[in-house]
């Protein structure tokens, strides 16, 4: 799988370089900043590109902004945004274009390697990854409160849905059955009105939809 | 005032003497000489004969020209006399913001009666020098100064414009320091995390203490970089800046270990101080109310009505809370408040609920 990498400190590039090179990916080319990062994907036409939030000029958020730039421009290119923090209102612009082929994790998560690695895949094939603190950002924020009627267990299920978490990584995570994580998602979707699907990707729109406020 | 009680006698005499002069000249500059000219005016034009009337034209001219010129006189002379206090009392006197000239006038009138009892008893009486001095600074100060009430309100805003600085400079600090450990150390520990992180994936099922060593450093770094990520969001999180007080806000509400329910309304920002004071209020009390309340909800509420920005932080613990030195934090509240000229209240009933309500300034 073919990657470019946007992030502007030289130590976290060349790490990211080299964890994601060992990982099976091949780094098409490493950028310091959001100018050099359209330019790199517009020449490549990567199969994912890896973004960090804060970079040069302003230091803001010109890794989202780019990132919005990359769906509208190059609509088969998935981005995984990689922040220090990790902020409700960024996911929401991010999801505001498309809910596949998107990720937004806190750097943090790199040092679970396989972990990771398996989220870019993930991302990379049209999934999503959103990182669970966002996730409980997204969670406090939804206005009306039906989520209170989910019992804890639920409310658990509900959060690694909306991390792009398949039934059988669910099941993983939770060290329960199968056919009890099915009966949880089943119960979680007449409680909160939503339609049931079967693919990943569309139970995740659902869920960013309910909770987007 | 203070300063007259160092001054040594002899620079009370020469003050006094350089004194005289003065008064003679201040009270013939606005009073005999405006008052002169029109008498002599009037009488000339009444009662002078013809071949007189050359001297009435000069008469006249000048009790035109005259009170101009003792108009102009006033400022100027005051001036002169505050140098002299400052030159030889060693006491600044500031000019008045707004001229005010009655009270000037006033002192040059009075200072050719009050300048030679001041000359004589500072040069009779030597050991009264401390008296004279400070007699005729109170006097100088009540009528050359800018008054007692007006030098309050200077002292005010004065007081008010660098204590905003204090702010808006201890704001500016947070932010650097949150964007040097962001850059540095924060980016380090990720680096040292993730090696680790490699070292650890590529070794995996290794048994042996070399592994469990790199397995402890693993974990231990990844929890270093938790505490200060969280550290560094509460010093100034960028997306405060970026996207205001309602984004910001979703971190710490999300983060707090109990739920918390936000309901934020701000349409219009307010100013980044305010906005600084308003999220380090709301992730403070939340602190609070998660280390001492014993809660197991909390509410924040924040909106925008009439000019202030009013935010409620509400628990269900056991209340009892008070601002006393207790290390809650809570007085670290109310001091960040009072710096903007914001209101703090607690209302906290033993056995709850603890209710924080913090007013902040935010302009229409």
């Amino acid at each position: 799988m073919r990657i470019v990498i946007a992030e502007d400190s030289v130590l976290l590039r060349a790490g990211l370089t080299k964890l994601l090179t060992d990982g099976g990916f091949e780094v098409v080319e490493a950028v310091a900043d959001a100018d050099a990062l359209l330019r790199a994907v517009a020449v490549h036409r990567p199969d994912v590109a890896l973004v960090d939030v804060r970079m040069p000029p302003s230091h803001t958020d010109e890794g989202i902004r780019a990132a919005l730039v990359i769906h509208h421009e190059f609509p088969r290119v998935a981005v995984v945004v990689l922040s220090q923090f990790v902020e409700e209102r960024y996911a929401t612009d991010l999801l505001s274009v498309r809910t596949s082929g998107v990720g937004y994790l806190l750097k943090d998560r790199v040092a679970h390697v396989p972990d990771f690695l398996a989220a870019v895949r993930r991302v990379a094939a049209g999934g999503t990854a959103l990182d669970p603190e966002v996730v409980a950002q997204l969670l406090v924020r939804h206005r009306s409160d039906p989520r209170e009627r989910l019992t804890p267990r639920e409310s658990q299920v509900l959060r690694l849905m909306a991390e792009g978490r398949s039934n059988n990584g669910i099941t993983a995570e939770l060290r329960v059955s199968h056919s009890a994580v099915e009966k949880y998602i089943s119960s979680i979707f007449t409680k909160l009105d939503l339609p049931h699907t079967d693919s990943d990707h569309r139970r995740v729109l659902a869920v960013l939809r309910y909770l987007r406020p | 005032m203070t300063a007259a009680h160092a001054v040594s006698s002899w620079r009370v005499v020469l003050h006094t003497l350089v004194g005289l002069p003065l008064g003679v000249s201040g009270f013939v500059l606005t009073g005999v000489l405006p008052i002169g000219a029109a008498y002599c005016a009037g009488w000339s034009l009444l009662y002078a004969a013809p071949g007189d009337r050359p001297m009435t034209g000069v008469f006249v001219l000048l009790a035109v020209v005259a009170p101009g010129l003792a108009l102009a006189a006033v400022g100027r002379l005051a001036a002169v006399q505050r140098r002299r206090f400052r030159a030889l009392l060693g006491a600044g006197i500031p000019a008045p913001a707004r001229p005010a000239r009655g009270r000037l006038i006033a002192y040059h009138l009075l200072a050719l009666f009050t300048a030679p009892v001041f000359a004589v008893v500072a040069v009779a009486a030597p050991w009264a020098a401390a008296r004279v001095a400070r007699a005729d600074t109170a006097l100088a100060r009540a009528l050359l100064g800018p008054g007692r009430r007006a030098e309050l309100s200077m002292r005010v805003e004065s007081l008010a414009r660098s204590r905003a600085d204090i702010v808006a400079a201890t704001d500016a600090e947070r932010r650097r320091i949150e964007r040097d450990l962001h850059d540095g150390a924060q980016q380090r520990l990720v680096s040292l995390a993730m090696n680790l992180g490699m070292a650890r994936a590529g070794l995996a099922g290794t048994p042996g203490p070399a592994m469990r060593a790199i397995e402890d450093a693993h974990d231990e770094a990844v929890e270093a970089l938790a505490a200060m990520r969280e550290f560094v969001r509460g010093l100034h999180p960028a997306v405060l800046d970026d996207r205001g007080l309602d984004a910001a806000l979703s971190g710490v509400a999300a983060r707090a270990p109990l739920p918390v329910r936000l309901r934020v309304d701000v349409p219009v920002r307010c100013s980044p101080a305010v906005e600084a004071i308003a999220y380090f209020v709301v992730s403070e009390a939340l602190t609070n109310v998660s280390k001492h309340a014993g809660a197991t909800h909390a509410e924040v509420a924040v909106h925008r009505a009439a000019g202030r920005l009013r935010v409620v932080v509400t628990d269900d613990g056991r209340g009892g809370a008070s601002t006393g030195g207790d290390g809650t934090g809570l007085l670290g509240l109310a001091r960040r408040a009072a710096a903007v000229d914001g209101t703090f209240a607690l209302h906290s009933p033993v056995g709850g609920p603890t209710t924080i309500t913090v007013e902040l300034p935010c302009g229409s």
